[in-house]
C-alpha cells in the first residue's frame, strides 16, 4: 500500500463524527472609526510610517527628501528616482544590491496595518524582501477594516501564484526579547497614502 | 532525566530563572493588550475551534481535495507516514537535483522528525535562517520554545556564539549589532543556497495553497531565491476555505507575541517561473492521535506558543526540561501519545491551573487532557514512587476527615519548631530550592467555626 492510501485509510477509520463547518461573519465595525486613522495607528505600531499625500505628484519630491543618499533604486511604478530596470533582470539573485524599492500596494487592512501585495504587481517575488528599504504606494480608498473583508476582496488566482500580506518592516526579538527592526527583509517601510 | 530533575538544573541560576519567567510573562501581557482590542475575540476562538473540529471530522476528504488542487497548481505532493519517510523524501528531492546547500525557515515539524542531522549526515549543508534557530544551531542546541527558540539564552551567550562562529567583535552583546552580523551572514546563505525549506502554518484545501507566517522575512528570501522550494506540513494544518484564514490570521500573531499580525503572511499557490515546489504531507503519529477520543483535540493546535508563555511551570523550568521537542502544556499532551514511557513525567509538569486552556486560541482543553494522561500513566504504573506513596497517604487522609484535621493540627504545631534538616531533605520536594511558608496558627475550619459563632 502506498503511504498515501495508508494515511487516508487510517484517517478515515480514526476520524470523529461529522462536525459542521461554521459560517464566519464579516464582523463589520459598528462605530464610525476612520479606517485611515486605524490603519495609521497599526502601521506605526508595527514599525512602519504613514505619509498622506495630496496627489501623486508629490511622490518624487518626498522620495528624494527622505532617501537622499540611496544609490540603487527600483520601482514598478513611474518614479523619477528609479535607476534600475527591473525588466532587464531575469535571475532574482541579481536584485541583491537594491537599496530602495517602490511598489504599489493592492489594498490595506486597517486592523493590522497589513498591505496585500500580489506577485503579478511586483515583477519578482523576492523584490519586497530583498530590498534594504521599502516604499509602498496605497490608494486611500483601498482600505478594508479587517481580515475577513480582506479575504473577500482578494483574488488569489489573479496573483500569479503568490501574494503576501506585509505589515511593517522586517523584525526580530530573538535576542533577549529586544525588538530589532531590520532582520532579513527590509529595514524600513514607508507607506504613501494617496 | 525526568522533568523535575531537569528543572532542578535550570533553576540553579536564580537570576536567569527570574529573567526567563518575567520575559515570558511579558509576552503574555502583550498578548492580553492585543486580544482586548478585538471585541469579537471570544467569538473568533469559538469559530477557530469549530473549524478545526470540522477539519478533523473530514480530514481524509480535505487531504484529497488539497492534493488535487496543489497538483493542478503545478506543485509536487508527497506523503510521509513517519519521520523517517519524511526525511527520506526530502533527501531524495535534494539528491536528484544535486543540492549541496539548503536554507531552512522555522518548522517544528522538521525538529520533530530530526531532519537536520539526517541531511547533514548525508552530506547536505543545512542552514537554519530564523535568527533564534540559527543561534541554537550554531550552539548545537534544540529550540526551547516553539515561537521563541532561543528564549533560554542571554545576549551575552549569543555574543559569545557569534564571536566564535561568525567573527563578531569579542565581548559584543548589543542585540542590534548582533542581529546585523546575522543579517550579513544569512544574506550570503540565501544567495548561495540551491534549495529552501519552509514550514506550513495553514494549508487551504479549496485552493491547494499554503500560508507561511514570519517576522524576519527569512522564509521568503529562501523560497523566492532558491530553484527548489520544499514545504513540510503536518497533515492537521489543513483548513477548508481560504476565508478561514481570516479567522486564524487574526488570532495567531496576537496570541503568540502580541502583534496584530506577523510582518509577512506569505501565500504560496504556484511555483515561481523555472522553480520546483514540493509539499510533503506528514502523518508521524497524527492519525493515531486522531483516533484517541480524549486527546484528538490536541491536533487543533496552531503552534502559537501562548500556553507556554502563560504556564507557571514552563516559565520557571525552561523548555529544555521537557523530554519532547514541543515543550510546555501542548507538548505535554502530545508527547505521551508518541512514547508514553519516555515522556511519562511531562503531564505532571503542570499545576493544572488551567491558564493554558484559557489562552488557547483554538480552545484545546489542555489541562483536562493533562489530567487524563496522568490517569493513564498511573494505571500503566509509570508513576514516580514517591508520588505513589504520597497519593496513597493523601487518599487515606482525605477520606478520613477526623484524621485529616488531626494531621493538620500536628503540622501547624510541629512545622515552626522542626529543625531544618527534617524539613529540607530529599523526602520533601516542597523544601527544595525554596523556603517553606510559615504555618498558620489556625486552620480554615477552626477560623470558620470561630467566626460563625
Ligand atoms: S495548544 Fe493552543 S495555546 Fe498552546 S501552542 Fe497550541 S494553539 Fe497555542
Amino acid at each position: 500500500m502506498s503511504s498515501k492510501s495508508y494515511i487516508l485509510e487510517r484517517v478515515k477509520q480514526n476520524k470523529p463524527m461529522l462536525s459542521v463547518l461554521p459560517v464566519v461573519p464579516m464582523f463589520e465595525r459598528k462605530d464610525d472609526v476612520s479606517l485611515i486613522s486605524l490603519f495609521k495607528e497599526n502601521l506605526e505600531f508595527v514599525g512602519g510610517r504613514l505619509i498622506e499625500l495630496n496627489s501623486k505628484e508629490e511622490l518624487n519630491g518626498q522620495i528624494s527628501e527622505i532617501y537622499p543618499d540611496l544609490k540603487i533604486i527600483a520601482s514598478t511604478l513611474n518614479v523619477e528616482a528609479a535607476n534600475l530596470d527591473l525588466n532587464s533582470i531575469i535571475d532574482p539573485h541579481a536584485l541583491k544590491g537594491i537599496d530602495l524599492t517602490i511598489i504599489q500596494g493592492d489594498f490595506g487592512v486597517a486592523e493590522n496595518g497589513a498591505i496585500w501585495i500580489p506577485a503579478n504587481t511586483i515583477s519578482h517575488r523576492v523584490l519586497p524582501f530583498i530590498t534594504q528599504h521599502l516604499v509602498i504606494i496605497l490608494d486611500k480608498t483601498q482600505l478594508v477594516c479587517n481580515m475577513h473583508q480582506a479575504y473577500q476582496k482578494l483574488d488569489i488566482h489573479k496573483a500569479d501564484g503568490f501574494g503576501v500580506f506585509l505589515s511593517g518592516p522586517s523584525k526580530t526579538a530573538d535576542i533577549e526579547q529586544s525588538l530589532v527592526i531590520g532582520a532579513h527583509g527590509s529595514r524600513s517601510l514607508v507607506v504613501f497614502l494617496v | 532525566m525526568n522533568h523535575a530533575q531537569a528543572a532542578t538544573q535550570f533553576i540553579k541560576d536564580e537570576a536567569r530563572t527570574d529573567w526567563h519567567d518575567k520575559a515570558l510573562w511579558f509576552v503574555r501581557y502583550k498578548r492580553d493588550i492585543q486580544t482586548k482590542k478585538v471585541p469579537e475575540w471570544e467569538q473568533l476562538r469559538e469559530l477557530a475551534s469549530q473549524i478545526k473540529a470540522n477539519v478533523l471530522s473530514e480530514l481524509d476528504s480535505y487531504l484529497i481535495q488539497f492534493e488535487e488542487n496543489a497538483l493542478k497548481n503545478g506543485v509536487h505532493v508527497h506523503w510521509a507516514k513517519d519521520a523517517h519517510e519524511h526525511n527520506d523524501i526530502i533527501l531524495n528531492i535534494l539528491k536528484a537535483k544535486g543540492v549541496r546547500k539548503m536554507v531552512k525557515s522555522k518548522s517544528m515539524l522538521t525538529e520533530e522528525c530530526h531532519l537536520n542531522p539526517y541531511l547533514i549526515q548525508n552530506g547536505i549543508d543545512v542552514i537554519d535562517t530564523d535568527l533564534g534557530e540559527r543561534i541554537i544551531q550554531l550552539r548545537d542546541e534544540t529550540p526551547s520554545h516553539i515561537v521563541l527558540p532561543a528564549i533560554h539564552l542571554k545576549k551575552e551567550d549569543v555574543g559569545e556564539t557569534f564571536y566564535k562562529y561568525l567573527g563578531s567583535e569579542k565581548g559584543a552583546s548589543d542585540p542590534k549589532y548582533l542581529t546585523e552580523v546575522a543579517r550579513g551572514h544569512l544574506r550570503e546563505q540565501f544567495l548561495t543556497a540551491d534549495a529552501a525549506l519552509t514550514g506550513v502554518n495553514f494549508a487551504v484545501a479549496e485552493t491547494g495553497g499554503f500560508v507561511v507566517c514570519t517576522n524576519e522575512g527569512n522564509a521568503d528570501l529562501g523560497a523566492h531565491l532558491a530553484p527548489i522550494h520544499i514545504a513540510s506540513m503536518g497533515m492537521e494544518k489543513l483548513i477548508p476555505r481560504q476565508s478561514d484564514l481570516g479567522v486564524f490570521l487574526r488570532l495567531l500573531a496576537r496570541n503568540a507575541t502580541g502583534q496584530p499580525i506577523t510582518t509577512y503572511s506569505s501565500h504560496f499557490l504556484k511555483p515561481n517561473n523555472g522553480q520546483e515546489m514540493h509539499i510533503v504531507i506528514v502523518d508521524n503519529g497524527r492519525s493515531e492521535q486522531l483516533g484517541r477520543e480524549d486527546f484528538r483535540k490536541s491536533l487543533y493546535c496552531i503552534r502559537c506558543g501562548a500556553c507556554m508563555n502563560t504556564c507557571p511551570v514552563y516559565r520557571r523550568s525552561g523548555g529544555h526540561s521537557y523530554s519532547y521537542t514541543v515543550p510546555g502544556p501542548i507538548g505535554s499532551i502530545l508527547s505521551p501519545g508518541i512514547d508514553l514511557k519516555k515522556h511519562s513525567s511531562m503531564p505532571f509538569a503542570s499545576t493544572l491551573c488551567g491558564s493554558c486552556t484559557d489562552v488557547c486560541p483554538v480552545k484545546i482543553d489542555i489541562h483536562h487532557q493533562l489530567y487524563k494522561w496522568r490517569q493513564i500513566i498511573a494505571k500503566e504504573g509509570d508513576f514516580p514512587l514517591s508520588k505513589k506513596i504520597m497519593m496513597k497517604v493523601m487518599g487515606f487522609m482525605l477520606s478520613h476527615p477526623k484524621f485529616y484535621r488531626f494531621a493538620g493540627k500536628m503540622a501547624r504545631t510541629a512545622l515552626p519548631i522542626m529543625p531544618r534538616f527534617m524539613l529540607y531533605n530529599n523526602l520533601n520536594a516542597w523544601g527544595k530550592e525554596r523556603e517553606i511558608p510559615q504555618a498558620p496558627k489556625q486552620s480554615f475550619r477552626e477560623w470558620y467555626l470561630k467566626n460563625r459563632e
